[in-house]
């Protein structure tokens, strides 16, 4: 078969590849985007109203990835079999142009420092001891200071609403005062607060915490981006997480970037497009291109180039990786090898406050970015010293909009009856009068915690599944719980009628069937020391030096962070130094 | 006639010597002649019509429904055989100027020639000279038009090109009519001549010629035309209410540049008109194109001024949707055009004061309601804003109602719409946002 040739290949149209693929267009290259899933446009899947028909949406699972094709196998132990996740529940990936970006929610935020640090700051503060036993803490290998830029001009391009703190040293605003400097405002004003999220912004306060309005990729007002494409304003209508909004107001790469994008004549994207290996030279050190399977006509295509883009879902990256042979695989038994070692996901638990019949929370409403947190419990805010665990959460009320099925699934909550009249009285005493605060925290990454191939099941093209090994560890159960019990003070300051902690316990098996985040991350994870992580600190890959893998499978922990920001400073920051450094002069740019 | 007939003799001889010396051009001079023939070709909007998605770029196909049948644009692509590549440059003046084919057959006027016949002569040469040298061939056959005989016969044609269009020498002594400034001037030609915004935008008489070809001839010229494709073409004069007064150079400016202002978004053909053409003209062209258009005086003086009206917004906001039409606005148009009618231009249009809205003829509010419009990407603003298709999920009389209340609410006090106009109008329905086929990405 002869084979195509471009300067470079971005797999996946995320948001890290998109990002990628306008970075490259703009330094000239050539460039294939390739992705699995469909053409997504706002015209058709924002169509209003069709586009929030919950059923066809997220409960029919309308972006998200289709599992009948391709999935992962989950296990909570090395001793077990992994079975085939065959029904999406835990973690939605999306599928089709624009990825997760497309269905994500739109908590935009940056990097808490210390968390870019976490193993030499806990080391620094509490010792090498203070590291449990098969925890591998570890450090990206890249400063704040370093990213500020990217986050900015992150932000700038998802037109992000938010309030700052401190801008160049000077206080700005009543942000976060945990939140780093920051070079510049935010490009629109902080979203609306809705009443619940306003409640707990006056409790928190009263009992001594510093909240501060979620930065929201949702925008605030209609917005034109430096790529010159618009935003219209968010209506919190509640349908951001799960859809495409119909308002043009969630950052998606499909808004954002993708319409300046495909003015380029430099620029191709293909959909349908389901890349099955990366293709390397005989040494494999470098990549020659990509094989991929055309969906439409099921003929495999070899394309050529001279810089491969791993840009997909996070587990897709590390799937790619191992199918390819890039980077030795991880082996928990030997702790050798890379590929797949860290792999991490976030502690999420939600509790429940019931307020008056007077007061009204409407969850109807919500926007999927907004919403009022404290950090008082996040990254290193607060002293880990007599609590002996490592890692935190941000706090928040984000009323991101509960849909009506959404809302029968999940019940009236607390101790109301499950069926009769005292069922549906506290169904709508619930979805009128409560409101919920989430503790959405770190997960550390753990030596027999990891992604490998699955021996037994394969995709529908023939090959191995990836297989997840993962299980809630101690010291992340603790974390929550610890976090948990500083929700309880704001509960009470709110004046609810009864509420309903929602916490880890001790023990806790990850249960794939109730959904708690899609914010897995790392197994191909960044840092500067090529034993223990898969890229250097620009993202490229230690082995094969025109790969880069973009994504939050660089993360060497689960941050308590949303961590689309991050992915998306991270992906501007590889671009930069891609198109500074290695453009110039292909090759490593870190020696091993 | 004779008149005509002797600017055609004339001409002729300028057009020989031109002709003739075109194959000694040197290169330099070709390619600078081909970027601004092409320039020529941006601001005349040949690709609007001569080029269709799929066919290859000036290969024509484009069909015009008519009542006695369809015609299509031809083959304009230096094809030797389906497409201009034997027209001498006399011949293809002729075309585009007189509207004679070189085989000596009379196009149809939906080939805007009366308007290009204001064009000049070094425009017509360089244009000529892009189509040939910088357009890739296209050997395609032109759809046969399927206008059945006697009809298809062109005589009445030639006929109606001799009492309806200006002879070229007629039309270029009128370009060089005196005008207030350079910067009118330039606007006058653009929009009079190659821009042929009146073909469009000026009422036509019963032959379906334009009443007035310019401005000299009265204030008829761009005060509005007939239906095209359901979609009413608004007045271009200062009228009020209807027209563009109120409207600043820079809107002007932005709205041919962009498709969008703080004041509406282009709709129907004049997103094509945009996009195919004056979003590529230079700022200075497009301000010239400004200026000249406001000032045009208004074509009906007894208008008043349109006035913002809070009462609306004020009843909504309060909670009282009681007006006729008021619960379907809060319900499907209110998050993007708001309760006070403003919008969030430049995203999502004004309501308020928008010239479309006030019109006697309410078929393009209708028929935006009922099937979506879209707003294409542009080099200077690439995003392409969508708005859904109503026709299939609301009632024929909601959206006789809902229409009623946007044309009265927040002082623009047009007249209401009875569900019998709206029921005529889903027969002309154009096809919805997503059923086009070509879908906006974004």
């Amino acid at each position: 078969m002869c084979a195509k040739k471009v300067d470079a290949i971005v797999i996946g149209a995320g948001w890290a590849g998109s990002i990628l693929a306008k970075e490259l267009t703009e330094a000239g290259l050539s460039v294939v985007m390739l992705e699995r899933g469909d053409e997504r446009a706002t015209a058709v899947e924002g169509d209003y109203p069709s586009s929030i028909d919950e059923l066809r949406g997220a409960i029919r699972h309308r972006l998200f990835q289709n599992l009948s094709q391709s999935t992962v196998t989950i296990r909570n132990t090395l001793d077990q079999e992994a079975l085939p996740y065959r029904r999406l529940a835990a973690f939605l990936p999306g599928e089709g142009v624009g990825g997760a970006g497309l269905h994500w929610s739109g908590v935009h935020f940056r990097v808490a420092p210390d968390d870019l640090a976490l193993r030499t700051n806990v080391v620094a503060r509490y010792g090498k001891n203070f590291i449990p036993e098969g925890m591998n803490l570890q450090d990206y290998g890249v400063t704040y200071e370093e990213l500020e830029p990217f986050f900015d001009k992150a932000e700038k391009v998802f037109g992000t609403s938010g309030e700052p703190y401190t801008i160049n040293g000077k206080i700005a605003g009543n942000g976060n005062r945990f939140a780093p400097d920051r070079s510049d405002a935010f490009p629109l004003p902080a979203m609306g607060e809705v009443y619940s999220a306003s409640l707990f912004r006056s409790a928190a306060s009263n009992v001594g915490y510093h909240p501060y309005a979620l930065p929201a990729a949702n925008a605030s007002a209609q917005y034109t981006n430096p790529y010159g494409v618009q935003m219209g304003p968010c209506n919190f209508c509640g349908y951001c997480s799960g859809y495409d909004c119909y308002m043009y107001s969630k950052a998606s790469p499909n808004v954002n970037i993708l319409p300046a994008l495909r003015q380029d004549p430099k620029f191709t994207l293909i959909t349908k497009a389901h890349v099955l290996k990366v293709n390397l030279d005989a040494d494999k050190k470098k990549a020659t291109g990509v094989s991929y399977l055309d969906l439409r006509t099921r003929q495999q295509v070899e394309l050529d180039a001279d810089l491969v883009i791993i840009s997909a879902f996070q587990f897709h990256n590390v799937h790619l990786m191992l199918l390819s042979g890039i980077g030795q695989p991880y082996d928990p038994k030997q702790n050798t090898g890379t590929v797949g070692r860290n792999f991490v996901y976030q502690t999420i638990t939600t509790s429940r406050a019931w307020l008056s019949p007077k007061q009204y929370t409407n969850l109807f409403v919500g926007a999927g970015g907004a919403g009022v947190a404290i950090d008082d419990f996040n990254s290193m805010n607060f002293d880990h010293g007599p609590l002996g665990f490592v890692g935190g959460s941000p706090v928040w009320v984000n009323q991101a909009g509960v849909k009506p099925i959404a809302a029968a699934i999940g019940g009236p909550g607390g101790k109301a009856p499950t069926w009769g009249e005292g069922y549906k009285d506290a169904m709508v005493d619930t979805y009128r009068h409560s409101l919920t605060i989430d503790a959405h925290g770190s997960n550390m990454a753990y030596r027999d915690v990891y992604l490998d191939l699955d021996p037994t099941y394969n995709n529908a093209y023939g090959q191995p599944l990836l297989r997840m090994t993962f299980n809630w560890k101690d010291n992340d159960i603790r974390m929550n719980q610890y976090v948990v019990g500083k929700i309880e003070p704001i509960i009470k300051a709110m004046g609810a009628t009864k509420y309903s902690l929602g916490m880890l316990k001790d023990g806790e098996v990850f249960d794939t069937r109730r959904y708690q985040t899609t914010h897995l991350g790392g197994g191909a994870v960044m840092g500067t020391d090529p034993k223990t992580s898969c890229i250097n600190r620009y993202l490229q890959s230690w082995d094969v030096s025109n790969v880069f893998v973009i994504g939050a499978s660089a993360f060497p922990q689960g941050m308590g962070y949303n961590p689309t920001g991050m992915v998306a400073a991270l992906a501007y920051w590889a671009a930069y130094h891609i198109r500074t450094t290695y453009l110039k002069n292909p090759g490593p740019m870190v020696q091993a | 006639m004779k008149y005509s007939l002797f600017s055609r003799a004339a001409f002729f001889g300028v057009a020989a010597v031109l002709a003739g010396s075109i194959s000694e051009l040197r290169a330099e001079d070709t390619s600078s002649l081909i970027t601004q023939g092409k320039y020529v070709a941006e601001a005349s909007d040949c690709s609007a019509c001569h080029t269709v998605t799929g066919r290859g770029d000036f290969a024509g196909g484009m069909e015009f429904k008519l009542p006695i049948g369809s015609i299509y644009s031809s083959n304009i692509t230096p094809d030797p055989t389906h497409g201009i590549g034997a027209y001498s440059e006399a011949e293809f003046s002729r075309a585009v100027r007189e509207g004679v084919r070189r085989d000596g057959a009379s196009l149809y006027p939906a080939m805007p020639f009366p308007s290009y016949a204001r064009m000049s002569d070094g425009d017509i040469h360089a244009l000529y000279v892009y189509l040939m040298k910088g357009v890739q061939p296209v050997a395609q056959a032109t759809p046969h038009n399927g206008i059945p005989w006697p009809l298809s016969i062109r005589l009445p044609m030639t006929i109606w090109r001799a009492v309806f269009s200006p002879s070229v020498v007629a039309a270029q002594k009128d370009v060089n009519r005196s005008l207030p400034n350079d910067g009118i001037g330039r606007g006058a030609y653009l929009v009079e001549g190659p821009g042929h915004c009146g073909a469009c935008h000026s009422p036509r008489g019963l032959a379906l010629q334009e009443k007035s070809l310019s401005n000299s001839s009265g204030s008829l010229f761009l005060s509005g035309g007939a239906a095209i494709d359901g979609f009413v073409p608004t007045s271009l004069r200062q009228d009020q209410r209807t027209g563009l007064a109120g409207w600043s150079e820079d809107d002007i400016v932005q709205f041919l540049a962009t498709g969008r202002n703080q004041r509406g978004e282009a709709f129907g053909g004049m997103t094509d008109a945009i996009f195919h053409g004056t979003q590529h003209l230079t700022d200075a062209d497009l301000h010239a194109m400004a200026q000249y258009l406001l000032s045009l005086r208004p074509n009906q003086s007894t208008l008043s001024a349109w006035h913002y009206d809070p009462s609306t917004a004020t009843a909504l906001q309060a909670g009282d949707a009681s007006a006729q039409g008021a619960k379907v606005y809060v319900d499907h148009c209110a998050a993007c055009h708001r309760s006070d009618g403003r919008g969030y231009a430049p995203a999502f249009p004004p309501l308020a004061g928008n010239p479309v809205l006030m019109s006697d003829d309410p078929a393009s509010l209708v028929h935006i309601v009922q099937s979506g419009a879209v707003l294409p990407g542009m080099a200077r603003a690439p995003s392409a804003l969508a708005m859904p298709a109503y026709g299939s999920t609301i009632s024929t009389q909601q959206i006789a109602d809902v229409v009623t209340f946007i044309r009265k609410a927040w002082g623009n006090n047009a007249s209401p719409v009875t569900r019998e106009t709206v029921e005529n109008l889903q027969k002309t329905a154009p096809d919805s946002v997503i059923q086009k086929g070509i879908i906006p990405l974004n």
